[in-house]
This record gives structure tokens, C-alpha cells and sequence, in this order.
């Protein structure tokens, strides 16, 4: 059911659970969630003290835990809670927990398919990561983040590799902090670590390293870049491939490197959210041009349309012509496309959602409590109590429509003309 | 010495091409250093996008405005001595009746004049007031640990034309040339001081102001001073 | 150069750091933060300042040490950036040491003074630089610079683990059900209102400050969250350090969760520099011209709910209240008067303090003096002493102080000074007078914690 394809286009409105009533039913209902093909809505429910389960579609799986939380479904509709049960965390998946058990589960984190399930896990005071039910052999002093490898089989996180007394300042300057893969931690030590990232056939592995004051570099398997820049942010690998790109400064600007040299000929008073092109070479990121002028940089060339309160990471159509981006100006938020910002303003906007052939934009948006769909622009008709943001159909004709409207929760597939 | 100092030629040299070095060194001097100031502000970048016409007003009224800032207000005397002598030292200047004259012989243009009376009792006022900073440069523990040899020679600059002045006009002194010569040179060095030295506030008052009054309205929503 | 005399203190951060420094690496350190990151205002305030000490009554060090020169907000400049200059940078690690003292022990970067001086030069800023410098070279107090690497690692300051903070929360939520019916604190709720951005002391030490916040925000309605992950806390002690580098990367990590979370605003914790570092100096270093999430600070946000009745004062506090306007939410961004109309709102018998509003004076715990730990209580606690005799003056018996900073030194210098006095929150005053509304009460706490 993991294929756009094989969900259910056909139009029309599907309730598929009546949540007000949950609320009849429970004391205390948490957030919501739902699966990518909209069939089925859950969340953690209280029965009373300590006895809190999952609710989905109505029905409550048959694990009772003492706490719950951090619940979603991966992205191939499995549901998946760290459950607290008799002092210990475990992670259920589809209503069954797995063996292992820790004194602390949490940044529950999908592959991209869905397949793996990773978390950080704390078990007897150790840190490490579990992977489909299996945590890490070596475990740390402290590890934080987890990033999940594209195929799925492998895991890092930031760790701290030996403890070290508060107040010991020396320590610390020396480096204590790596990254580790696996449960393998690099060689070299660092004084922080901003941004892990894996290469798209899973193998390497960079991120961002500070060596000293105004020494920041990237470090890849844990092989710093030989030059070194006065700061940097997260290290990306470019897809299909080993070249590393990540924004760097140099004199106070910054700027685009790829394996350690500058690539972009011009500099910014800030970058960041470097976003390949899934078709060409091409890189879009956000940029501010001048102090407090956010925009999209394409290769180097900035929008000539800026923003004076913010620009969130650009997202490239499926054919890569298109880039559009969240933003924000005089507190209200819409989508720009290729310099151009949408004339409607909304008090919140969620991720633009390109259609397969790139020629449309659907997004969540929300004005006074009240959540639409806005389609290139144009608000839909109707409002809801609540939305997930749309989906478009693999032909690009229909959009699926998660949402709560009237204390029910609706899966609802509509031509786009019909939003 | 003595006679190269009371000499006609000094007399003429000063009161003539000196003039034109003392202004034009002091305007292009002035400019240059306000130029780079605004440019190097650029740098700066969060300078410019927080300036503002009515906040950087708000703080030069009330600082500009007898009394207008809490500070003023704790410290009276300073504050009497403090406007008294930056009027003198403007006011006097331009409008005393043998500088409008020199300038009519010149340019052929004149203004309104100040009485001589008036006039003279500024000039004193002015050299008061620069006793009045001496004494507390030297008294005043807070002021004394922050002052340097350049404080004393900035008060003497600007001391100097005045007493020369008022020394000459009241031919106190003998030789009534030697005190106008040393007048005009004393005045000419603090013309071309100006630029070169600490006494640039007078520029750059105005843009510190602007700046940190636009800084307090805009962005701290609250008053400076 | 004249110094005035002052207690030798050991701080392995001073002295132990400054034997590792060549007087090559001072001088290019001094020389790049002067001549390459500062520019016009560095120029302009040097080359303007008529040395006329008009700004000493300004400092709150001044008036405690019973107006000692060498504490004059002028001074400070002379005693470190005038010397760099003049020296070119060429300075010993002594001298450095004696620079790192004045900057991060004896100038709290309230920016009163530039409210003094004539021109309104930013002395604060110069003392930044002066951090900068040191900070660079590794020569601060020691329990600053632990921070600082705390921030590296966690992006809190003190060290919480990602487990710890959550498990707090979770444990919290628990507690407060004791007194709130069916409360919730939800974690990474997406699309809430209001993301809450703690004090990392709030995860460890003063969870009832959570739980209060908690519970002012069920009592209120209001659609909260905050983020289970990175992100969540709101100090910065790395902008104290001079460490920008590090202190971008923590604020940019803040602005980033709310983002992931979509929420409308942030509020941080009552806390002064965490609110600086967010809206000034964390935005300005990354290149926002204001922050890029409306950025409130508590004060604020208990204002708004007083004067719109989600929050109703049930029962007035009746003994003499004053306040502490901490400078970075009063002076640096004119809460002041909301400040006082909630007081007013839930005290019968408010006494203006003197100087009051952005008159008043620092604390002397300000931009990260509170956390230099045992050795340089003294300071505070003397530096301070201009404070306590303000706040006497009142004759109120409670200081409401919206700060965390200034709340513990207060406290401090209370017992110090045997002031007969004690310190809240807002939100401890708001937990003491609200009302809780009848479909929230439980049988155990009858909706009060009293
Ligand atoms: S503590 Fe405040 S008043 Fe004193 S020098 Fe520093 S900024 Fe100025
Ligand atoms: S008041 Fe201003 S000009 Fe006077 S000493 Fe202080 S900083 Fe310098």
C-alpha cells in the first residue's frame, strides 16, 4: 500500500472515524495522527491514570502502558508508539512491542520507505541507537540525533565519547564529541558537530566539525576537509555521488563549497538549506542577500523578489524546473515559486506540494483557526477543523484531502479543479 | 622670534592664504571623515536597517534640549557649564562683529552681529567654562582616571583663541599685533584641530544619536535618555 | 594604567587558560575582532568619546563600590579597548587576563550607560567585543566557558541529555495532574499556537517553574507545545562567551524547531538573556532583522491573558510588591509597563521602585554574571549593592522579577544583606492569585496549590 498508485483515487468522501467520539469515549486524547494514504487515523489515548493505549480507526490495540508518546505512522502505514510498561520503554509497532527494552526511547525515526525504525535508546545509563529492534553494540557516555541511511540498514548519531566532569573546561577543548555509525565511532574528536547527513548508497557519512574557535570544517568518515572555514552549517551529500556541499564563511560571508573549495562565486550575508535538483545539477538554497532580505538562491543567482522576515528551505518540482519556498513577511506567511509570491497571505503555510508534472502547487494553509487547501495560489473552498497537508494522484488530476471537519475524520480524493 | 611673530608678513599670511588652508582643511577634512563613517557603517549592517527619522529626532531633541535627559538633570552644573560654553563656542564665533567684518572685506557679504558687550561676556563664559572642565579633570576622581595628556591639549585648543581674543580686543597686552597673530593662529589650529581630534563630535554627535536613538525606538521600544 | 585595586580571585578559566597564549596569537585575535569584524560604531564611539564621565553615574558598579573610578562605564573602555589600541594589540597574557576581568566580571552589557552619555555611545557593545576577544582566546570564567561547551554539545546550557528533558516533561505532566485536571504538556505538536522555550534549569533543577508555566498555560486554554528534541531550551550563555559561531548555531536550532512545529510564536522562558539572545543578538548574527518567529517573552504573554480574562485573579496578593525590570526585557524591549499591569492586576498594594522603567539598574547578575558560580559571588552580591538598597527603599515585602537572573541574585542578596524580602516569578504570582476554572479543579489539589 506504500505506492501513491495503488491507493484509492476514486472521488469522492470516505469518513473514516468519528473522533469526537473518542473524546466521549477517553479523558484525555493526544494529537492525531494519520497514514500518507489517509486510511487510517490514530492516537494516544488515556483510560485513566497510567493506562494509556492507542486508539486507531476506533479500536484500541491491546498493549496498556503507564505512558506513551512520540507516536506516528512510518511511511508504509505501520504504527509505531514508544510505550512505557512496567518502568520500561519499549517500542510497539502495529500494536506489539519488541523484546528490547531501555530506560528510554525517543526520536523515533522512519527510512525513507518506511522499512526501518530507528530511535535513540539510553539502557543502564548508555546511550546508543536501536534499529528494527536491535540496539547498537558499543553504546556511549551520551549520544543525541539519529539519521537513518537511505537504504535503511545503517544509523548515526552525535556521541560523547567519554565523560567528562562539569566544569572540566580542558577536557572538553580537547574534543569529546564524534559522530558514530552503527556504534563505530569516528577516530577524530570534535568540539561540535552541526548536521549528519549520509551518502545516497548509505556508505560515507559527513557532517559539519568545529575544530577550534573560527575552525569549522567538514569532516566525511570522519576525515576533516583540509581547509578550514570561520563557521559552517549542515554538509549535504550531492545524490548519486561523493561530492560533499555544505555553506561555509569566509570573511564574514558566506558561501557554497563542495569538497572543501568554494563553488559558488558569489557570498551572502547568510545561507543555508542547500537542496539539490532531483533532475539536473543544479542547487537552490535560502539565502539573505542583504541583512534582514531572505530569498532563493538557484546556482548562485538569488530571486530578485526578497523577503524581510524569513524563507524556509526551497523544494524543487519532480522535473527540478520549478523551486518554491515558504515565506514570510510582516508575520504572514505564502509560497513563492520561482520569485514570484503568491497575492494570498495565510497565518500558516505548510510545505508547497508540487504535482508529478511540476505545473501545480498544492498546500496546507490555516487563517484564523481555520485549515484549507490552497491550489497555485487560490484558497480552497471549503475550511476544516483540521488537516494533513494534500497529496496529489500520480496523474496529477486529483488531490486526497486529509481532514478533520465536524469531529470526524474524512479521507476525501477530489479533482483539483474541485478543491 | 619675538619679531617674526608681531611681522606684518605673518600678520598677512595668517589673516589671508592660512585662512583658506584652516577652512579648507577643516571642511574636507570634516567631510572625509563623515564620509567614511557612513560608508564604514555599510560594515556595520545593522546600522542602517534600524535607522529612523523620528526616533534618532526624539533622542537629539532631548539631548539638545537643556535638561531634556535624566542624566542632564543629575548632574545640574555640568549640564549649565556644558551648554554655556558649546553656545559660546559656536555662537561667538560667527557672530561677533570683527569676524562679519573680516568676511565683508572678503566676500562682501555681512550678518546680524552680536553687542560687544554680549560678545565679551561669552568669551568669558567660554574661558570659565574651560577652567570649569580643567578643574574637573583634575578633581574629579571619575573624570581624572579617564583623562589623558590629549584631554588637557584639547581644552587648550580650544581655550587658546578665545583668551587671545579677548586678550587682544582689551589690549591688555602691549603689542596688540602679537595677540591678534596669535588669535588667528590659535583659532585656524583649532579650525583644522577639528576633523583630526576628538573635537569631530561635533559630527559625529549627530550620527551616534540618530543611531542609538533609532536603536531605542525601533528596536528597544524604549527612551534614551 | 592606573587600576583601581580588586580581591584576587582563582578561576581556572583565567588562569590557567593564559598560559597557553603566545603574544603572537593575542595580537591577531585583537587585531581581527577590531580591525575585521568591528567597524563604524567601534570607530565611531572610540573617536567620539570626550572622556568626560558623564556616563559613570550610569553603572550600577559604580554607585555600589561607592563610586570607585576605575568602575565608571568609561573606564572600562579605557582599562580595555583604548590599551588594545594604543598597543596595536601587542599585550601580554596578564594584560589579557586583566581585559577578560573587565569584561566578563565587572560590565553586565545592561546598556544603561548608553542612555547616559551625551552621545550615546554603546559601551555595552564595546565590552562585547572585549568578550569576543577573550572568548576567542579561551580566557573566560570557567563555569561560562563549561556552558559554552555545554551549548556546543546539547544546545542547552547545562548539559541536559535528550532522554532527561523528555522524561521531565513527561514527569511533570504527572505532577501536575495532582492539581490540574487531565493537563497536558504536549511535546512536538504540530501547528500549535505557542511553542514554550524553557530554561534548561527548568529541566533540571526548577521543574516546578515548568510546572507552573504548565499550568498557567492549561488554566489559559491555551494550544501550546514544545519540542521533544534540540532546540527547546532558550539560554544562550554562548553569546555571553563572545562565541557567535556557537551562538548562531543554538539560535538557529530554536528558530528551527519552531518552524518544524509551525507554531505562531515562541515564548521563552522568564528569563532576560535568553529573550536578548533570540530577538538581538542570536537574529541579528544570522541576518534577521527582527526574530523570524513573533518572539515573545513571558511578561508579555501573561499580560495578554490577564487583559483578555483567560487568566481571572481569584484572590489578590495583599502585602507591598515591587518589581525588578530586568534590562533585557525593560530597557532592551520596554515590557516595563506590562510588567506592572499584570502586577497590578493580582497585587492590591504595588510600590513604584526608583529609578524605575529603563532608569533602573542592573542587578549586577546580567550577561551571564549570575552562573560564574562560588568564586565570584562577591561580586554580585557588592555589585548588586545599588539594587537591594533600590528595592529597600520600596518597603515592599515581594520582588516580582521576571528574570532568572535577576530572581536568584535578588534572592541572594536578600539573605547577603538581610533584607526582609522574597522574590517571584510572574508566573509563581499567577499560580498563587488565578482561578482555576471549575472543570479543571481535582478533588486532591481543589485547584490550588495552597
Ligand atoms: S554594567 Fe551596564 S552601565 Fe555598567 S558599564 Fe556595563 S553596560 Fe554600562
Ligand atoms: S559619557 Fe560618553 S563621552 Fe563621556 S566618557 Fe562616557 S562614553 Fe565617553
Amino acid at each position: 500500500m506504500n505506492d501513491v498508485a495503488d491507493w484509492d483515487w476514486a472521488p469522492g468522501d470516505k469518513c473514516i472515524a468519528d473522533v469526537a467520539d473518542w473524546k466521549r469515549r477517553f479523558p484525555v486524547v493526544h494529537e492525531y495522527t494519520v497514514t500518507n494514504d489517509g486510511e487510517k487515523i490514530a492516537a494516544i489515548v488515556e483510560q485513566g491514570n497510567k493506562a494509556v493505549t492507542v486508539c486507531v480507526n476506533g479500536e484500541l490495540w491491546p498493549v496498556v502502558a503507564e505512558r506513551a508518546w512520540s507516536l506516528k505512522f512510518s511511511p508504509d502505514n505501520r504504527l509505531v508508539c514508544p510505550m512505557l510498561r512496567e518502568y520500561e520503554w519499549s517500542i510497539v509497532v502495529d500494536g506489539s512491542p519488541w523484546e528490547e527494552t531501555y530506560d528510554y526511547v525517543w526520536n523515533l525515526t522512519f527510512s525513507a520507505d518506511g522499512k526501518s525504525i530507528a530511535a535513540n535508546i539510553k539502557k543502564d545509563n548508555e546511550f546508543g541507537i536501536c534499529l528494527n529492534g536491535r540496539s547498537w553494540e558499543t553504546r556511549f557516555t551520551e549520544a543525541r540525533d539519529v539519521v537513518v541511511s537511505p537504504d535503511g540498514s545503517r544509523t548515526a548519531s552525535m556521541v560523547k565519547v567519554r565523560r567528562v566532569a562539569t566544569l572540566d573546561i580542558f577536557s572538553f577543548a580537547e574534543g569529546v564529541i564524534t559522530v558514530a555509525v552503527d556504534g563505530e565511532a569516528w577516530e577524530r574528536n570534535f568540539l561540535s558537530i552541526w548536521g549528519m547527513s549520509f551518502s545516497s548508497d548509505s556508505r560515507m557519512v559527513a557532517a559539519g566539525v568545529n575544530l577550534d574557535r573560527l575552525t569549522y570544517t567538514v569532516a566525511i568518515n570522519g576525515v576533516p576537509w583540509e581547509r578550514t572555514f570561520s563557521h559552517i552549517w549542515e554538509p549535504l551529500f550531492k545524490p548519486g555521488s561523493y561530492d560533499v556541499f555544505a555553506p561555509v564563511k569566509i570573511d564574514g560571508l558566506w558561501t557554497l563549497a563542495m569538497n572543501g573549495s568554494p563553488v559558488w562565486d558569489n557570498s551572502f550575508v547568510q545561507l543555508w538549506e542547500h537542496r539539490f535538483s532531483p533532475t539536473t545539477n543544479e542547487i537552490a538554497a535560502v539565502v539573505a542577500v542583504q541583512f534582514g532580505k531572505w530569498t532563493v538562491a538557484r546556482d548562485a543567482v538569488p530571486w530578485g523578489k526578497t523577503f524581510r522576515d524569513a524563507v524556509l528551505a526551497p523544494v524543487f518540482s519532480p522535473d527540478g524546473k520549478r523551486v518554491a519556498a515558504i515565506v514570510k513577511e510582516d508575520d504572514r506567511y505564502t509560497i513563492a515559486v520561482d520569485g514570484t509570491a503568491w497575492n494570498e497571505r495565510f497565518d500558516m503555510v505548510w510545505d508547497p506540494v508540487f504535482g508529478p508534472d511540476g505545473s501545480r502547487i498544492a498546500v496546507k494553509a490555516e487563517r484564523k483557526g481555520a485549515y484549507f487547501i490552497a491550489v497555485d495560489g487560490r484558497p480552497g473552498r471549503e475550511s476544516y477543523d483540521y488537516l494533513w497537508p494534500p497529496i496529489f494522484s500520480p496523474d496529477g488530476e486529483k488531490v486526497l484531502i486529509r481532514c478533520i471537519q465536524g469531529g470526524k475524520y474524512y479521507r476525501r480524493v477530489r479533482p483539483v479543479s474541485d478543491v | 622670534m619675538y619679531e617674526f611673530l608681531t611681522s606684518m608678513e605673518l600678520y598677512t599670511f595668517l589673516k589671508g592664504p592660512m585662512v583658506w588652508v584652516a577652512f579648507s582643511v577643516f571642511l574636507s577634512g570634516s567631510v572625509y571623515r563623515v564620509i567614511s563613517l557612513l560608508k564604514l557603517a555599510r560594515k556595520d549592517r545593522v546600522v542602517y536597517p534600524y535607522l529612523n527619522v523620528k526616533y534618532s529626532l526624539r533622542s537629539l531633541v532631548h539631548w539638545l534640549v537643556p535638561f531634556g535627559s535624566r542624566n542632564m538633570r543629575l548632574h545640574p552644573w555640568v549640564t549649565v557649564f556644558a551648554f554655556a560654553f558649546h553656545l559660546g563656542v559656536i555662537v561667538t564665533p560667527i557672530l561677533l562683529y570683527p569676524h562679519i567684518a573680516l568676511w565683508h572685506d572678503a566676500w562682501g557679504i555681512r550678518w546680524w552681529s552680536l553687542p560687544e558687550k554680549i560678545a565679551d561676556f561669552m568669551t568669558i563664559v567660554v574661558l570659565v567654562c574651560c577652567a570649569f572642565f580643567l578643574l574637573r579633570r583634575v578633581f574629579a576622581s571619575e573624570v581624572r582616571f579617564v583623562t589623558f595628556p590629549s584631554d588637557y591639549a584639547i581644552i587648550a585648543i580650544v581655550a587658546a583663541p578665545f583668551l587671545t581674543g579677548f586678550l587682544a580686543f582689551h589690549q591688555v597686552v602691549d603689542h596688540y599685533r602679537l595677540m591678534v597673530i596669535l588669535h588667528m593662529a590659535f583659532g585656524e589650529v583649532m579650525l583644522m584641530a577639528i576633523p583630526f581630534t576628538r573635537l569631530h563630535h561635533m559630527f559625529s554627535f549627530w550620527l551616534i544619536r540618530a543611531h542609538t536613538g533609532s536603536e531605542f525606538g525601533v528596536f528597544r521600544h524604549s527612551r534614551d535618555y | 594604567m592606573a587600576r583601581m585595586q580588586r580581591r584576587t580571585v582563582a578561576d581556572l578559566g583565567f588562569d590557567e587558560t593564559i598560559k597557553n597564549l603566545s603574544p603572537d596569537k593575542i595580537a591577531r585575535t585583537i587585531r581581527y575582532v577590531l580591525e575585521k569584524e568591528a567597524a563604524a560604531r567601534l570607530k565611531a564611539y572610540v573617536d567620539t568619546c570626550i572622556h568626560c564621565g558623564l556616563c559613570n553615574e550610569a553603572c550600577h558598579f559604580y554607585v555600589s563600590y561607592d563610586r570607585d573610578p576605575s568602575y565608571a562605564p568609561v573606564a572600562k573602555v579605557r582599562q580595555t579597548i583604548w590599551d588594545m589600541i594604543e598597543k596595536k594589540g601587542k599585550v601580554d597574557p596578564e594584560t589579557v587576563k586583566t581585559y577578560a576581568r573587565i569584561g566578563f566580571t565587572e560590565c553586565n552589557i545592561c546598556r544603561r550607560c548608553s542612555m547616559y552619555c551625551p552621545f550615546g555611545i554603546d559601551i555595552g557593545y564595546m565590552m562585547i567585543l572585549v568578550r569576543r576577544i577573550c572568548g576567542l582566546l579561551k580566557v573566560a570564567p570557567s563555569y561560562l566557558q563549561d556552558q559554552g561547551y555545554s551549548h556546543m554539545y546539547t544546545y542547552s546550557q547545562s548539559w541536559v541529555a535528550q532522554d532527561d528533558w523528555v522524561d521531565t516533561v513527561q514527569f511533570v505532566e504527572e505532577e501536575l495532574r495532582m492539581n490540574i485536571k487531565n493537563a497536558r504538556i504536549p511535546l512536538d505538536k504540530e501547528g500549535a499556537e505557542i511553542m514554550y522555550s524553557p530554561h534548561s534549569l527548568e529541566a533540571k533543577f526548577k521543574t516546578n517553574l515548568l510546572a507552573n508555566i504548565a499550568k498557567i498555560m492549561n488554566v489559559a486554554r491555551v494550544d501550546w507545545t514544545m519540542p521533544s528534541f534540540d532546540g527547546w531550551d532558550s539560554t544562550n550563555q554562548s553569546m555571553h562567551l563572545g562565541d557567535h559561531e556557537t551562538m548562531g548555531m543554538v539560535e538557529r536550532m530554536h528558530f528551527s524547531a519552531g518552524f518544524r512545529l509551525k507554531v505562531k510564536k515562541i515564548v521563552t522562558s522568564e528569563c532576560g538573556h535568553s529573550f536578548r539572545a533570540a530577538v538581538y543578538d542570536g537574529s541579528r548574527s544570522l541576518g534577521w532583522k527582527e526574530p523570524p518567529i513573533t518572539y515573545l517573552q513571558p511578561t508579555q504573554l501573561f499580560f495578554e491573558f490577564v487583559r483578555d480574562g483567560r487568566i481571572r485573579i481569584a484572590r489578590k496578593i495583599e502585602e507591598p510588591v515591587t518589581v525588578q525590570d530586568p534590562c533585557s526585557i525593560v530597557r532592551n524591549r520596554g515590557l516595563g509597563g506590562m510588567l506592572r499591569s499584570v502586577v497590578k492586576a493580582a497585587c492590591e498594594d504595588f510600590r513604584e521602585v526608583d529609578p524605575c522603567l529603563e532608569h533602573n539598574y542592573c542587578c549586577a547578575a546580567g550577561s551571564g554574571v549570575i552562573n560564574y558560580g562560588p568564586p565570584w559571588k562577591f561580586l554580585r552580591m557588592e555589585g548588586g549593592r545599588a539594587k537591594i538598597r533600590q528595592l529597600q527603599a520600596t518597603g515592599a515585602k515581594i520582588v516580582i522579577a521576571p528574570c532568572h537572573s535577576c530572581h536568584k541574585t535578588i534572592e541572594e542578596m536578600i539573605d547577603y544583606y538581610k533584607a526582609d524580602m522574597h522574590v517571584m516569578f510572574i508566573s509563581e504570582l499567577l499560580v498563587k492569585t488565578m482561578e482555576i476554572p471549575e472543570d479543571m479543579r481535582t478533588p486532591e489539589g481543589k485547584g490550588s496549590d495552597q
